[in-house]
């Protein structure tokens, strides 16, 4: 039964696509409104159920779990690869994040492209999308989480170039594409290793042979470098960041669900479900620790002086999905699965509300082109500073205690990169705050059009906003601390997954006691209330509104303005070479030689039929001489031979 | 039981073709032509007949039933062509059929 339900739960997305990628404009809207969003419930169900069964499990103290398989798929020489499901804690806490807020960002996509002519296609390639990400979760080895790790690139590829006519578009689903293609390489190098390495790629077998592996053992190092390239690609992390912020292309709704609650956190569940060989490879975690902190410091700098609403945001995804590497790499893996699962409810959030502002503006993304919506989008207002709220991390708030736990492991381990971690949380407060109040204080700077319609979406596209906000608000308390007097229930819950990972990490070089914790939280918390209040007088009171000229005035704005040119640079180191490369074979390769050999064969027919048919007389008698004069050509040539 | 030897066979079937080819060559008349090519044909179906008496294997002449059939054929289909041609251009003279060419 449990196995069926297992099975079950991608089939019904996989069947949505079929149904509205194969009916195309013929099935109606309202049917394909009703397909769309309903087959990613019953997924949500059937996950909600397998979550209750794996929690009743855990709580009777159940250690390990069975493997689903759904048919074996080739056995060849060592290698016998099943197409099979593994549910453990970890991946029923993945299927109900990406089923669960999948769901709400369908609803909401009922409303967003309610007027767009590829609706239908728009739902095929979202359950695709959902589809694959069930996958890349649930699998019980390496390959299918890789089949899964692609098919969400192929859909993200597919739904940033939704809007195919615009070339910029195309040009950023490329982008995307491309750059994640470089990850993915590093992600089927390292599996090729664990492959020659363990004999095997499921999750079980691997993971169990693992433990016969000492600590920093060169071959597991290279393995867990070259998965974690996957994920550097995938996750947006440096240095293959510049793709997700261009991604934003793409609808609102993809943007939300693709590239900033589910697909983005793949290289995070990828490095908590291969914990055992991170935890092997302390050099791994030292580059996953510093990719993620540089990282989270990097793109929050950049947001700060970035003025498209959705820029800004897919900034600071990969300034929190950095925080979450920061965990990883030191180990806290509980802290970066809880960090994700709030960041999937207000990332979610927030870009539904960008999306009813943008909705409500006819399409405008420049905050310096909005202000004053508060009055008279107030729901939508609430709930983006609701979101606002719990990503700056004020308590008590989602937010506030999933990157709490991850600062407070950072403190455990050294002190400079918690005061590090730190200011990029103050940057996040400060460019959030920024967003907010360019966004819905101060006056109206849009013009009279957008002002006679402005108002808050209907209710198909507010109730996940006004859903998602509750989880925000209230998504801390699967993890509440013993400092707030909770039982940190996450951790318990997830702890098995983790238990044979944990004995091998380094331990703290300070220990945290209560009152150190409670001063820790306090001056976070202070100093989070001090940008506020910073944004609040710079944007509200002084109502400054970021333009051009002063901010090209002074030097780090204009660096930060420009993204520290990273775009530039990527574009002179590899672009230009490559289009260089791609010119010279054009000019050389193509036309000089290939095309000229092609072309000269055709030439030469023609000229020497030209030549030739001269022979062609028509004189009957000349063609018998020929011939006659051929046979005894022929004759004589044998009597020679 | 031969009386005459092979060889005179082929010397006389050599000339006979030989007399065929010569007047493919210079004849203008496409009868004519016609008329030579079955001379060399002919000569062809007597040294068959010839070596197959000699090497006491019927199915020489058993060969040469088959290609006077087919030369009858040929015939029939090669005199109709020069009806038809004498009908459009009133010649025959292979000369005045130059039209095929490029």
């Amino acid at each position: 039964m449990k196995d069926l339900i297992v099975t079950l739960i991608p089939v019904f997305p996989l069947l949505g696509f079929l149904i509205l990628g194969l009916g195309f404009n013929r099935i109606p809207k309202k049917l394909a409104s009703l397909i769309g969003p309903g087959t990613v419930l019953i997924s949500f169900i059937l996950s909600f159920i397998i979550f209750v069964i794996i929690a009743a499990g855990s709580r009777r103290g159940v250690q390990t779990w069975p493997v689903t398989e759904v048919f074996n798929w080739m056995t060849f020489g060592g290698l016998s690869l099943s197409f099979s499901f593994y549910i453990d804690p970890l991946s029923a806490l993945m299927l109900l994040v990406v089923t669960g807020v999948g769901f709400l960002i369908h609803v909401y996509s009922i409303g967003y492209m309610e007027h767009d002519q590829g609706y239908n296609r728009f739902f095929a390639y979202m359950n695709l999308f959902v589809f694959f990400m069930l996958i890349l979760v649930m699998g019980a080895n390496y390959l299918i989480m890789f089949i899964g790790w692609e098919g969400v690139g192929l859909c993200s590829y597919l739904l940033i170039g939704f809007w195919f006519r615009n070339q910029e578009f195309n040009n950023a689903a490329k982008k995307a594409f491309i750059m994640n293609r470089i990850g993915d390489l590093g992600f089927l190098l390292g599996m090729f290793l664990l492959f020659t390495t363990f004999g095997s790629l499921n999750y079980i077998d691997v993971f169990h042979n693992a433990k016969g592996f000492l600590p920093g053992t060169g071959v597991v190092t290279a393995i867990t470098l070259l998965l974690f390239a996957g994920a550097v690609g995938k996750s947006a992390q440096i240095p293959l960041y510049t793709w997700l912020p261009d991604a934003m292309a793409g609808p609102t709704p993809v943007s939300a669900l693709i590239h900033a609650a589910t697909m983005v956190t793949a290289g995070v569940y990828m490095v908590a479900r291969s914990n055992i060989l991170y935890a092997l490879a302390p050099a791994t975690m030292t580059v996953v620790a510093v990719t993620g902190l540089v990282t989270a410091l990097f793109a929050a700098a950049i947001a700060i002086y970035q003025n498209d609403i959705k820029k800004i945001l897919a900034y600071s995804t990969i300034s929190q999905l950095g925080y979450m590497f920061l965990g990883l790499g030191l180990g806290a893996f509980t802290g970066a699965m809880f960090h994700l699962i709030t960041h999937a409810f207000f990332k979610a959030l927030l870009f539904l509300a960008a999306g009813s502002v943008i909705h409500a503006m006819d399409g405008e993304q420049d905050i310096r082109k909005m202000g004053g919506l508060g009055s008279a989008l107030p729901k939508t207002r609430w709930t983006f500073l609701i979101g606002t709220i719990t990503i700056a991390g004020m308590p008590p708030f989602a937010g506030f205690f999933s990157k709490d736990e991850i600062l407070s492991s950072v403190f455990t381990h050294s002190m400079i990169l918690w005061v590090v971690a730190v200011t990029g949380a103050l940057m996040t407060a400060f460019y959030m705050f920024r967003l907010y109040f360019l966004t819905f204080s101060g006056n109206f700077r849009g013009n009279i059009k957008q002002l006679q319609h402005l108002r808050d979406a209907e209710p198909v596209m507010m109730i996940p906003l006004i859903l998602l906000a509750f989880l925000s608000v209230t998504g801390g308390i699967i993890n509440l601390p013993a400092l707030a007097g909770g039982s940190a229930w996450l951790h318990s819950f997830l702890g098995p997954v983790f238990a044979d990972a944990t004995p091998l990490l380094k331990g703290p070089v300070y220990f945290l006691d209560a009152q150190t914790d409670y001063l820790l939280v306090g001056v976070t918390i202070v100093y989070v209330a001090v940008m506020i209040v910073v944004a609040w007088s710079r944007f509200v009171k002084k109502s400054l509104i970021p333009d051009e000229a002063t901010i090209l005035r002074s030097p780090v704005a204009r660096i930060l303005t420009n993204k520290f040119y990273i775009d530039e640079l990527y574009d002179l180191l590899f672009v230009r070479p490559s289009l260089w490369l791609s010119k010279v074979c054009h000019d050389v390769m193509e036309i000089r030689i290939i095309d000229r050999t092609v072309n000269g064969a055709g030439t030469l027919v023609v000229k020497a039929g030209n030549t030739i048919r001269y022979l062609q007389t028509g004189h009957v008698g000349f063609y018998v001489f020929m011939m006659v004069v051929g046979i005894i050509a022929i004759l004589l040539f044998n009597l020679v031979i | 039981m031969q009386f005459i030897p092979i060889s005179y066979y082929l010397i006389f079937c050599s000339v006979l073709f030989c007399i065929g080819v010569i007047g493919v060559l210079i004849k203008r008349n496409a009868l004519l032509i016609l008329m030579s090519v079955e001379l060399m044909i002919n000569s062809i179906n007597l040294l068959l007949a010839a070596f197959s008496t000699y090497l006491n294997d019927p199915a020489g002449q058993i060969f040469v039933f088959f290609i006077m059939v087919v030369a009858a054929a040929e015939v029939a289909i090669g005199l109709a062509i020069i009806v038809v041609i004498y009908r459009t251009t009133h010649s025959i003279d292979i000369d005045v059929l130059n039209k095929l060419k490029w």
